[in-house]
């Protein structure tokens, strides 16, 4: 077989098990790919060894007759999640050389499925980003250029590496988080699939946090499908997180069955914002028609709170970094400054925390420790916190009303270009996320899928929006939709 | 509300995240556009709205007060920066 790296994982699966490929030889496809690839900037780790000693184990396994649907298949692992004895450092100076003495409950899963890491992917430091441009590793680079122009694109963030990765097909697949869209808007851009499930569905055990209350991993993969077998893969039920949920994790891929006749889809008319580009605008157009062509009845809603969603996060995701990063001291691990005589220890953390931390997230942490300072906390936190119950309830009244799906443009714009935003003022990054952290704020699942291309040749990508739990309901839609839109563009290969 | 740079220091302070003199009148300038843009929030009728703390309703668990996990003091301390006869180093705190 020609292209093992182009493989999709539902592909890869089924000629692993009739013994038409081996994971050695998937594996050895994409490792080469990525010995290539080093101008994407896309794995940060690699990890050519274990890669190897892990397909051989998934051969092993396939050839007993005991494979799991990710038995075998070649993976990208993001940089957030804990990975044993492999460097996990959130693409921050601070964990530099840190090397986790356990592993996340979301890779353990998966290496217990058979499936096989081959490094760590690049992303945005401590996943504080939406276009990779604050990783310590330096930027990822889109796989996709605009046509007839030669610069470069970011990939989005902060899941970035894990996007090009994907796009360029240097694996089958790769783990991703979301906090404000660190999942959809990356997948977006690169004109791939990427699912955020519904808040308490996956284990956050072991991936380094950004925001407790938003956190949450899924997969990044090639296509609606691969999303339904990997997600599987990755919930279910973990003790070590508190506030992972006590449910029977469905067969999502059964739940693949194209029909969406009388499904109630949902359109946002908030989500119309006033400057929104003219091909966002089609985009969205076309996947309504296509939506309506496949039997699903469209109904015009209202979510009042949508524009306080932005502001809404930035108070709150600030206030949990704040917290969450205050762990990094220079004490039990990564990176402490070297001393002046006479310097004590409120010299070592803030030497510390001034070298390892970067611009942004310097920023975060200090925008969050004001926002909990006394004084102001009743002013900016309690009411961020009142506004997300707001934004929640608006989504509970239209699900009430009987929709099963909200579609949306999954971004406002496509790909835009490195260094084009570093000038303008952190506000306008902020909006990239504009119609993807509502879905974290109210917990909810949210897919993005590539359904078109703008002039340039870009990919498009629209987003729906579930019931919270229903993410078989909202994948089986994205089918639908995947399969009307037909969408089947690559990047021409020039790195 | 505007932020000036003496209250930019305290907040670095607070975060303990060195910040030297000069650079303090840039992050306040900062520090104002970003709370500029939260300050729509203040624009929403919350009167009687609770604030979330779950975003999923959900009874925090229990389990039984046990030791569940122990013994590992080399693993805990293998990414120390400074680790000397079993404890993490640190500079002098009491004098």
């Amino acid at each position: 077989m020609a292209d093992l790296n182009k493989l999709t994982i539902a592909a890869a699966r089924d000629a692993l098990r009739k013994g038409d490929v081996t994971s050695a030889e998937l594996t050895e496809a994409c490792l080469t790919e990525i010995e290539g690839a080093g101008a994407l900037g896309a794995f940060v780790h690699h990890t050519p060894e274990a890669a190897r000693a892990q397909a051989e184990a998934a051969d092993k396994r396939i050839k007993a007759g005991d494979a799991p649907d990710m038995c075998g298949i070649p993976l990208g692992i993001k940089d957030l999640f804990c990975t044993k004895g492999v460097p996990s450092q959130a693409a921050s100076n601070i964990l530099k050389g840190f090397k986790p003495e356990y592993e996340s409950t979301v890779t353990s899963q998966l290496f217990d499925a058979g499936a096989v890491m081959l490094g760590k992917l690049n992303m945005d430091e401590f996943a504080m980003g939406s276009s990779n441009e604050t990783s310590a590793y330096g930027n990822a680079v889109n796989p996709w250029r605009r046509a007839g122009d030669a610069a470069a694109l970011t990939p989005g963030g902060s899941s970035g590496g894990s996007a090009s990765a994907v796009a360029a097909d240097l694996c089958l697949a790769a783990t991703g988080t979301d906090t404000g869209g660190s999942i959809r808007q990356p997948a977006a851009f690169t004109g791939i699939t990427g699912i955020k499930p519904t808040y308490g569905r996956v284990s956050r055990w072991g991936i380094i946090a950004f925001a407790s209350s938003l956190d949450q991993a899924g997969p990044m993969t090639k296509d609606v499908r691969d999303a339904a077998i990997m997600l599987e893969a990755m919930c279910g039920h973990d003790p070590k997180d508190s506030t992972s949920a006590e449910l029977a994790v469905p067969n999502f891929e059964a739940m693949l069955t194209g029909d969406i006749r009388g499904k109630k889809i949902g359109i946002p008319r908030e989500y119309r914002m006033d400057g929104m580009p003219e091909e966002i605008e089609t985009l969205w157009a076309e996947g309504t028609e296509m939506l309506k062509a496949a039997g699903a009845e469209i109904v015009d809603i209202s979510l009042p709170h949508t524009k306080y969603a932005l502001p809404t996060y930035y108070v709150i995701a600030p206030a949990e970094a704040s917290s969450n990063l205050a762990r990094y001291d220079g004490v039990r691990y990564g990176h402490r400054a070297s001393l002046a005589a006479g310097d004590g220890i409120t010299e070592m953390y803030e030497k510390t925390r001034a070298e390892g931390f970067g611009h942004e997230v310097q920023r975060r942490v200090m925008v969050g420790t004001y926002v909990l300072s006394a004084g102001f906390y009743d002013a900016y936190y309690n009411r961020a916190r009142k506004v997300r119950t707001l934004i929640k309830r608006d989504f509970e009244e239209v699900f009430a009303q009987g929709i099963d799906a909200i579609l949306t443009p999954a971004t406002p714009s496509a790909a835009f270009g490195l260094g084009e935003m570093s000038e303008a003022d952190p506000i306008a990054m902020y909006l990239n996320d504009v119609f993807t952290v509502t879905v974290n704020l109210a917990g909810l699942p949210g897919i993005a899928l590539p359904t078109g291309t703008n002039a340039q040749g870009l990919p498009l990508g629209l987003q729906l929006i579930g019931r919270p739990w229903e993410e078989g309901d909202l994948l089986n839609t994205a089918y639908a939709l995947e399969q009307a839109a037909g969408f089947v563009a690559k990047p021409q290969k020039w790195w | 509300m505007s932020i000036d740079k003496d209250t930019a220091a305290k907040v670095a302070k607070l975060a303990r995240i060195r910040v030297e003199a000069g650079e303090l009148p840039a992050l306040a300038a900062e520090f104002n556009a970003v709370l500029g843009f939260i300050e729509q929030l203040s624009e929403v009728d919350v009167e009687g709205v609770e604030p979330m703390v779950s975003v999923t309703p959900m009874r925090l668990k229990r389990r039984v007060d046990a030791v569940t996990d122990g013994g590992q003091q080399a693993a805990v301390l293998a990414n120390a920066p400074d680790a000397r006869e079993g404890f993490f180093a640190v500079p002098k705190v009491v004098e």
